[in-house]
């Protein structure tokens, strides 16, 4: 499994994350900035995801939509907050309106990758980080707690058909 | 719940009456503030049930919630299994991208940096 380690601060309400990749940093970066790539793995399979604009550079904003089993969208925002290719990489995750717009009362998630050399591979960390106690409650009231379980599951039904 | 925990005095108050309960004049003793202040922050702690306060005597004892605690560690929890899923599903595409036929790379574009 290349998931390493999962680290919840209930205390800081962080996530850290560890895990070991088959493939140099330089090739996992691409994973993170190509928006054709990124948007095969971000969204759950039945929320699959959609970058309309991704430009990773500091202060720059990426915008996508993700869309459910019966067609409804749900948008989102990014906001490059530092970048240092191909080692680190940090940036805010909300969600928007229709037009792009960030919506300014639901929760914002600032997310930090760091992409390390480790043998042939890499060795991600993954930090994410509620800005309030409050966000994280909200967000996970919103019903994407189900959305996380019921994705889990597809997963596992593809994983066992890929064997 | 998680309103209680944004404030840093407020969660060094739930680690230390999680490991030992404490009076809330023993607690005061950490910061540098008053015992009202502190007494303050023990309320809203009690007001999101992460603590549970008992009067003995002349002390007013704190203790931790275990249950209250454990519900913020299982919402933490789902953002943990987003994100394994995310890297079942990196892993996935990275092997179809570096593992496939190298002789067909139109179905692996590099991507440009400035794109």
């Amino acid at each position: 499994m290349p998931v390493v380690s999962t680290t919840p601060d209930t205390q800081q309400l962080t996530l850290t994350l560890v895990a070991d990749l088959a493939a140099p940093p330089s090739r996992v970066w691409q994973l993170w900035t190509d928006p054709r790539q990124l948007e095969r793995w971000w969204g759950p399979p039945t929320w699959p995801a959609t970058f309309t604009e991704h430009d990773v550079a500091v202060d720059g904003s990426s915008r996508y939509f993700m869309t459910g089993p019966n067609g409804e969208k749900a948008h989102g925002w990014w906001r490059f907050v530092a970048i240092d290719e191909p080692r680190s990489l940090e940036f805010e995750d909300g969600f928007s309106d229709e037009s792009g717009t960030p919506s300014p009362d639901m929760p914002v998630i600032r997310a930090r990758v760091d992409l390390a050399e480790s043998g042939d591979g890499t060795r991600m960390t993954v930090v994410s980080r509620f800005d309030t106690g409050e966000q994280m409650q909200q967000l996970l009231e919103m019903g994407m707690a189900e959305g996380f379980t019921e994705a889990m599951g597809q997963i596992d039904d593809l994983l066992l058909t890929k064997v | 719940m998680f309103a209680a925990l944004a404030d840093a005095t407020r969660r060094d108050i739930v680690t230390r009456v999680l490991q030992q309960e404490a009076s809330v004049s023993v607690l005061a003793r950490n910061y540098d503030m008053s015992f009202a202040a502190v007494q303050k922050h023990v309320a809203v702690l009690e007001r999101a049930q992460l603590v549970s306060k008992e009067r003995r005597g002349r002390e007013q004892i704190v203790r931790g919630d275990v249950g209250t605690v454990r519900a913020a560690a299982r919402l933490l929890g789902h953002l943990e299994e987003l994100w394994r899923s995310r890297i079942d599903r990196l892993e996935q595409v990275l092997d179809e991208l570096s593992g496939g036929d190298p002789s067909c790379p139109s179905s692996a574009p590099r991507p440009t940096p400035s794109s």
